[in-house]
């Protein structure tokens, strides 16, 4: 290519203790295009992005801004440079109005005051720029985050960016917001403009992206146009390994309903909890994978915690081995040998500043009591061989867990739970937000557990995760179940359908 | 020193304050002629340096269970209250008692006073666990009333008692050194066994960490909460019949005024964080060294004792400075540590 790069980046090199995020790696971004970065948990996007816009130093390498060759020490430092970024979570004002945000810190003024009509005008005149029908005066915070998103892009531009950053946009958007976004970034990169965009979904990367860099445990996978990169080679650049995995899932399933043990792990009868979850029937035996398919807001994490105790039932009855039994707090839960692992892994699952040995024996030694403390060698024989089991990285269990990659994060919270072989796993969106490798490991986890016999309840909003991991699927809508099938006769058809519109058999 | 050993321990949280105690100590050996003498007179050991001890005692055992109160991401405004029901409960009994000098009297008296420490201690935990009320207004409750019923239980009047066994706990020895040493001593190695050599320490940690994974993955949260408030309730008891003991009287308008705020100030220049969580007993112990080493210090230098106040901002300035990861690096002259920053997550 005949232009030359906007940002040129060499043999980046950024430690952390105990780990090297980037390790020699290279990156170019061209005006006027949109460039995916991509990589697993862990592989060092974020990295990247924050040693380009200075929020970290960096230990090695250069960085070009135009041929220039430029050290920032802040984002703001950056931001005056032209790189302006969008992160996932809006960084801005939610109680002031929309053109006060556009223009927030460099409003035009006039006698020494704020001239608000000029505020005004200029936002107007931006937004209408960008074909975003937004009031400039509303407020921000009564948007839709994807709104939001969309004055936080518009500022961006204001600035004058000639590199724009966008860390996962659209992680919270629905599908017209997505192809509202797009849109704007087509017309930014028209106008010019180099745009950096960061994505899990492969179907957006190859609806928005001309090229990619691909990186994988902070070293360079290498820089490729989109339209010569087919998906399963991108994934296999990204996953370093073959794709077997993900097919050799299809299993058959070990169990019929009809071979199932009789006795369930648990049955629960009637239970629910007014506002939450409609009183449901539900039963899980020994060894097989019952997966809860539904919107978001049916009513299926509302049941898992009911099942586990974290929330109180206000009707029903469980019985965990035919034995009535009464769930009032996870204790009780954990005491009948059920585990539970929250879709929000970092506010109700892990303890940041703990270690990954202390987060991984947490629950077994809550169980225990505090004046029994697992024996030491006990302990670092557990956490060895889980952290081996599970494939942790890094493998050192003395560092913090808030300094895992998302992948990890999560596997060290089921590595607490199994660690306390429970008979029953709830996994509230254990593989939402982390990357094709540990995806693919949870989920051949999950597999594997049920045929040793572990009941497995499986939530998650990609539908086809669900009916591929399950042998039978309970479907939610509007917080009552309306369905249970057994896998031969769920398909995705039958499924969307019945989340849709409600099977028949609808209270 | 081997040099890696040295790194570890410049790079801890422990190493300003143990800078400020060494660098006051250093200013006293200075200024002060004979400030590191010891005597030994009748099998007991006197000096600056048993002063120093002897009159931190009070507020380092305070602090220890302040400490374990902040961990779990609270904070108890109520010890200095404790201090005085505590004082005034026991010299009231004492000088109520047929024959105040008797041994028996001056047991049940501090009995009475540890149990009523216990059920002020379950108050607060009840209010903070139970209830759910933030830490600092729970505790304020009893910080304010507290008074007043210490003045209720002396009915107004400074209670003196003269009973020898009591007086031994502020002002007798053991082992050749001050009884109140001795025990805050015992104390500190006490907790800093249990919560290390069990699974305590982990579980307030992690109570204060992130209380709802805490109580997800099955930890008695309330048990823990409620335990750590009577714990302190227990220590600001224990520091209340020393005061007591040492003046012979209980004067519930002045005993253990503002000891909360030095309790505090002990933990935090300690090292440990009042947003909860990781927690150092050594520390602890360290902060409230280096308070009475700067009190003590402005006492003997001849400095205004009003001015001590004014040391001791001073002090904690410098200290907290020190301990911020920015100044940290700074001083070391390199990018910060990204230690606290989620790192490889992309």
């Amino acid at each position: 290519m005949t232009t030359s790069p906007v940002v040129e980046m060499r043999d980046i090199t950024v430690g952390f203790p105990g780990v090297k995020a980037l390790d020699g790696v290279g990156f170019r971004l061209l005006p006027g295009e949109v460039h995916a970065l991509m990589g697993e948990n862990g592989a060092g996007k974020s990295t990247l992005i924050k040693a380009l816009t200075g929020v970290y130093g960096i230990d090695g390498g250069t960085i070009r801004v135009r041929g220039e060759e430029r050290v920032f020490a802040s984002p703001g430092a950056a931001q005056e440079a032209g790189i302006a970024t969008v992160y996932q979570e809006v960084n801005l004002c939610p109680n002031l109005t929309v053109a006060e945000n556009i223009l927030l810190g460099r409003e035009p003024r006039r006698l020494g005051r704020v001239d608000r009509r000029a505020v005004r005008r200029r936002a107007a005149e931006l937004l209408a720029r960008l074909n975003l029908a937004v009031d400039p005066d509303s407020v921000l915070g009564g948007h839709p985050l994807a709104v939001q998103q969309l004055v936080a892009i518009a500022r961006a531009v204001d600035l004058d960016a000639a590199v724009l950053i966008l860390d996962e946009p659209t992680s919270s958007l629905d599908a017209d917001e997505v192809g509202e976004l797009f849109r704007v970034i087509r017309d930014i990169r028209d106008a010019g403009v180099a745009v950096l965009f960061v994505s899990h979904f492969l179907d957006q990367v190859y609806a928005i992206a001309d090229r990619v860099t691909i990186l994988r445990n902070g070293k360079l996978v290498g820089e490729y146009p989109l339209a010569e990169l087919s998906r399963l080679e991108m994934v296999k650049k990204m996953v370093g390994q073959e794709l077997a995995a993900l097919t050799d899932l299809e299993r058959q399933p070990p169990t019929d309903i009809a071979e199932l043990p009789d006795t369930p792990v648990l049955a629960a009868t009637g239970l629910g909890r007014t506002g939450a979850i409609a009183p449901v029937d539900l039963a899980v035996h020994p060894g097989e994978v019952l997966g809860l398919a539904g919107l978001l807001g049916s009513g299926r994490t509302e049941l898992a915690r009911l099942l586990f105790g974290a929330d109180h039932a206000d009707s029903g009855t469980v019985a965990v081995d035919d034995r009535p039994t009464r769930l009032r707090t996870p204790i009780d839960a954990i005491a009948a040998r059920i585990a539970f692992c929250s879709e929000d892994r970092k506010g109700e699952g892990l303890v940041g500043e703990l270690t990954v040995r202390d987060n991984i024996v947490l629950a077994l030694q809550a169980r225990r009591g505090w004046a029994r403390r697992l024996p030491r060698r006990t302990t670092d024989e557990l956490v060895a061989k889980w952290i081996t089991a599970l494939d942790i990285r890094p493998t050192d269990p003395d560092v913090l867990i808030r300094n895992l990659s998302g992948g990890n994060q999560q596997k060290v919270l089921l590595a607490r739970w199994l660690i306390t072989e429970p008979r029953l796993l709830i996994l509230d969106e254990p593989t939402r937000g982390i990357d094709i490798g540990a995806k693919t490991q949870i989920q051949r986890l999950v597999v594997d557990l049920a045929v040793d016999g572990m009941a497995v309840l499986f939530i998650s909003a990609e539908l086809e995760e669900v009916l591929r991991l399950s042998d039978r699927v309970a479907v939610l809508r509007d917080r009552h179940k309306v369905a249970e099938l057994p896998r031969a006769e769920a398909s995705m058809g039958q499924v969307m359908e019945l989340i849709a519109r409600g099977g028949s058999d609808v209270a | 020193m081997s040099p890696e050993v040295w790194r570890r321990f410049t790079a801890s949280s422990l190493f300003w304050p143990v800078v400020a105690l060494v660098a006051l100590l250093v200013f006293d050996a200075v200024a002060v002629p004979g400030f590191f003498a010891l005597r030994i007179q009748d099998g007991h050991l006197y000096g600056s340096l048993v002063d120093i001890l002897k009159n931190g005692a009070p507020t380092a055992i305070i602090a220890l269970g302040m400490t374990l109160v902040i961990a779990t991401r609270g904070i108890d405004l109520s010890v200095g209250a404790t201090v005085a029901i505590s004082a005034a409960v026991a010299c009231g009994w004492i000088a109520a008692a047929p024959d105040p000098t008797s041994a028996s009297a001056a047991i049940v008296g501090m009995l009475l006073a540890l149990g009523l420490a216990v059920v002020l201690g379950l108050w607060n935990g009840f209010l903070v666990a139970v209830l759910g009320i933030q830490p600092i207004i729970a505790t304020l409750v009893l910080m304010t009333a507290g008074r007043g019923i210490a003045q209720l239980i002396t009915d107004g009047q400074i209670i003196t008692v003269a009973n020898p066994l009591y007086a031994q706990l502020g002002g007798g020895f053991l082992l050749g050194l001050p009884v109140s040493v001795v025990l805050a001593a015992v104390l500190f190695a006490l907790v800093g066994a249990v919560t290390r050599r069990t699974a305590l320490g982990m579980l307030i940690e992690a109570v204060g960490i992130n209380p709802t994974a805490a109580r997800l993955a099955g930890i008695r949260a309330r048990g823990i909460t409620v335990a750590v408030y009577v714990f302190v309730a227990v220590c600001a008891c224990l520091a209340g019949l020393m005061i007591s003991s040492n003046v012979t009287a209980a004067d519930a308008n002045n005993a253990g005024l503002w000891i909360e705020l030095d309790a505090i100030l002990a933990v935090v220049i300690g090292g440990t964080l009042l947003t909860g969580g990781r927690y150092s007993v050594i520390g602890t112990l360290v902060g409230a060294l280096v308070l009475q080493t700067l009190t003590t210090t402005v006492y003997t230098a001849g400095i205004p004792p009003e001015v001590t106040l004014v040391f001791k901002a001073l002090v904690i300035i410098a200290v907290c400075l020190l301990q911020s990861p920015k100044t940290r690096a700074l001083l070391r002259r390199t990018r910060p540590a990204p230690v606290r920053e989620a790192v490889a997550a992309s």
